[in-house]
Parts: structure tokens; sequence; C-alpha cells
């Protein structure tokens, strides 16, 4: 076997990646930060690099960096995105990144934001299921049967699989102009919850969101709609919800 | 937004569709036609026609803008609920009472 590169050049030394990154809370300043470029890296990889070899102290969120658990969303150039999902070499702009916490909501350090208003506006539009209540619930009842074909089903379907992620309630400008705005995911549960027709209260979600702040002051901008990681209408929804309000505020429906 | 402002809105929108069309037309007519203004005010004088006709425009526009401008006022500028309110109801009545007094000028 012949004795091969004693004298090849080194290696090339790995291409550098300039990224900025928010410190600090709702006052703050972006920190500037080279990161050895990768084929295939995400911009999660890039902000857990810097945390484990630049600054200890950076805080952020992840959990299973495969685009389910919805916790990694951060502003990468601008745009609110998942940031395991994201590669790089998708975002990048003249070989630098610069990324923020999301948008819409409170700074608490660093890239990480106070998301109990998203979520409290997820129980505000009653996005949860409501069964019929008493001591003899379900006893005796015939089990509901859902068509998988039917339209209520498959409205669900479309708007069941959000991952919590706020990335469209990041986007969109209403929930910047009002304070009170219920925003894109609570609005699109509020949606698959009034399309389960075991529901036993399906015109308390349309009371609980068509209100002031409510579905009826969605622009149909349909930003959320272009930023979901996971393909998601949430304007569709939010048509849906108009829809089914108008109708049952004219049948008189709504008068609590 | 309140359910009765979002029909609303909507339902003014409809009315006011076929009337900006049937206005626009309507000018055009005249003006090629070569009326002049003597000669339309002594067609829309005493008509009731034309009357329900502007004055449903009238009523239309200002519902319309009231609420426009209500949403407007409540996404771009801190103003509380009450000044909101004040300033888009003021506003619906300035355009009824300015409305108001050009449909009385050219019917009465
Ligand atoms: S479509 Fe509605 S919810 Fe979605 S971004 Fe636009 S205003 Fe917001
Ligand atoms: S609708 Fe899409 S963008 Fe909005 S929280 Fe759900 S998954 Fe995220
Ligand atoms: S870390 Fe779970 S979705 Fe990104």
């Amino acid at each position: 076997m012949t004795q091969q590169g004693a004298d090849r050049p080194a290696p090339p030394s790995p291409a550098m990646l300039d990224v900025e990154i928010w410190r600090g809370g709702q006052e703050g300043h972006y920190e500037d930060f080279r990161v050895p470029r990768d084929e295939n890296q995400t911009v999660l990889d890039v902000v857990t690099y810097v945390q484990r070899h630049l600054a200890p102290a950076l805080a952020y969120r992840f959990a299973c960096r495969v685009g389910m658990c919805g916790s990694c969303a951060m502003t990468v150039n601008g745009r609110p995105r998942w940031t395991c999902r994201t590669h790089v070499a998708r975002v990048i702009e003249g070989g630098r990144m610069r990324i923020a916490p999301l948008r819409n909501l409170p700074v608490i350090r660093d890239l990480v934001t106070d998301m109990s208003t998203f979520f409290d506006k997820w129980q505000a539009a009653r996005g949860r299921f409501v069964g019929t209540e008493g001591a003899d619930a379900g006893v005796g009842h015939e089990p509901a049967r859902v068509r998988p074909a039917s339209p209520e089903r498959r409205e669900a379907d479309a708007a069941i699989e959000c991952i919590n992620c706020a990335v469209c309630y990041a986007a969109c400008d209403v929930v910047s102009w009002r304070e009170d705005y219920l925003g894109p995911a609570a609005l699109n549960r509020a949606w698959a919850a009034w399309n389960d027709v075991r529901d036993d209260d399906r015109t308390g979600v349309l009371r609980a969101v068509a209100v002031a702040g409510g579905c009826l002051n969605c622009h149909t901008h349909q930003s959320c709609t272009e930023h979901c990681p996971v393909a998601l209408s949430p304007t569709h929804s939010i048509a849906g919800l108009k829809r089914a309000s108008m109708q049952a505020w004219l049948r008189g429906e709504l008068k609590s | 937004m309140s359910p009765a402002n979002f029909v609303l809105q909507r339902a003014t929108a409809l009315i006011m569709a076929p009337l900006v069309i049937a206005h626009l037309i309507l000018i055009i007519a005249a003006v090629q036609g070569g009326l002049t203004g003597e000669e339309i005010l002594a067609r829309t004088r005493g008509s009731l026609g034309w009357g329900v006709f502007y004055g449903l425009f009238v009523l239309a526009a200002a519902v319309h803008a009231g609420i426009g401008l209500q949403t407007i006022l409540r996404e771009w500028t801190n103003l509380a609920k009450q000044p909101v309110t004040i300033a888009s109801h003021g506003f619906m009545v300035l355009l009824i009472v300015l409305g108001g007094r050009a449909v009385y000028a050219v019917i009465a």
C-alpha cells in the first residue's frame, strides 16, 4: 500500500456562517456569532452550536427536533419558521442569518417568548370538546357515528394537525394590531371543534368566536396559511367560522 | 367585530354595488346626451324614485363607512372603545347629513 497524503494540502477550513442572534428580553440587541457551515444543517443546529460552544447562557426552546412538538419556532431572516425543520440553505441570505424570537409574543429572554396569551386564547376560543354532561353521561348512549366522508369530519381532519407552534400567530398582522384578536391557531382549533358533531354545545363555539377580536376580525390576509409549517389553512377555517357565525346570528342562535 | 356589524357591512356593500354601477351609467349617459343641469334637475325634482335611489345610496355608504372607520381606528390607533364608537358614529351621521342635503337639493 502506498503512503499517501504526506504532502497533500491541508483540508480547506470549513466555510463559516455569520449569524446574528437576539440577546436580552423585550429590550436587547443582536449578537454576532460565527458558526461552521455544515451540509444539511438546520437553523436549530446553528442555535444549538452557539449555545454549546459560544454562548452557554443563550436561552431557546426545542424538544422533539422532528417537527412534532411545535416548541422551536423563531424568526429567521424576518420570517417566522419552525427551526428544527428549516435547512440553513433554504433561508440564508448573502451568507448571513438573523435569528430573533417570535413576533407578537412578549420576549422572556433571548429566543424564548412567553406563550401564555397564545394558549389562553385557545381556551377563550373554546377549542375543547364539550361532552354530554350529567351523572348518566355516556351511559346507555349509542356511540356517535361519524362517517369519515362526511363534510364535518373532512373539515375537522383538515384543521386538526396543528402543532401549536405559534408561527401563524407571529405572522398575523391583525394580532399585532389588536391585543384581543384570538389569532389564527385558536380560531383554526375552534373550527375543528365546531365540526365535531359529537360536541354537545357546538353553538357555544360560535358564541366564543363571534365576538370583538374574534373570527369576524380576520382580514383574510392568508399570512398564517402562507407560513404554517404543516400546511394547514387557518384562513379557510376562519372563513368557515365566519359563515357559520353569520348564519347562526341570522337565526338568532347567538343570543346568550 | 360583532355579527350585527359584520352582516351590515356586507349587506350595505351588496346594496351599493348595483347603485354605483347605475349611477355611473347614468352620469355618462346624461353627459353624452348633452343634458344641461337644468334639464337634469327638471327630471329629478319631485321624483320619489330618484329620492329613494340616492337616499338608499347615502344610507348604505354612511353605514358601510362608519363600520369600516370603526375597524380601522380600533386596529391602527390606541384609542379606547368609547372614543372609537363616538368617532365612527359621528362620521356616519356626518355622511348622512351631507349626503342627505345633496339628495334634498336635487329632489326638492
Ligand atoms: S388570514 Fe386572518 S388569521 Fe390569517 S394572517 Fe390573515 S388576518 Fe391573520
Ligand atoms: S396552525 Fe400551523 S402555524 Fe399555526 S400553530 Fe398550528 S401548526 Fe403552527
Ligand atoms: S423541536 Fe419540536 S417542532 Fe421543532
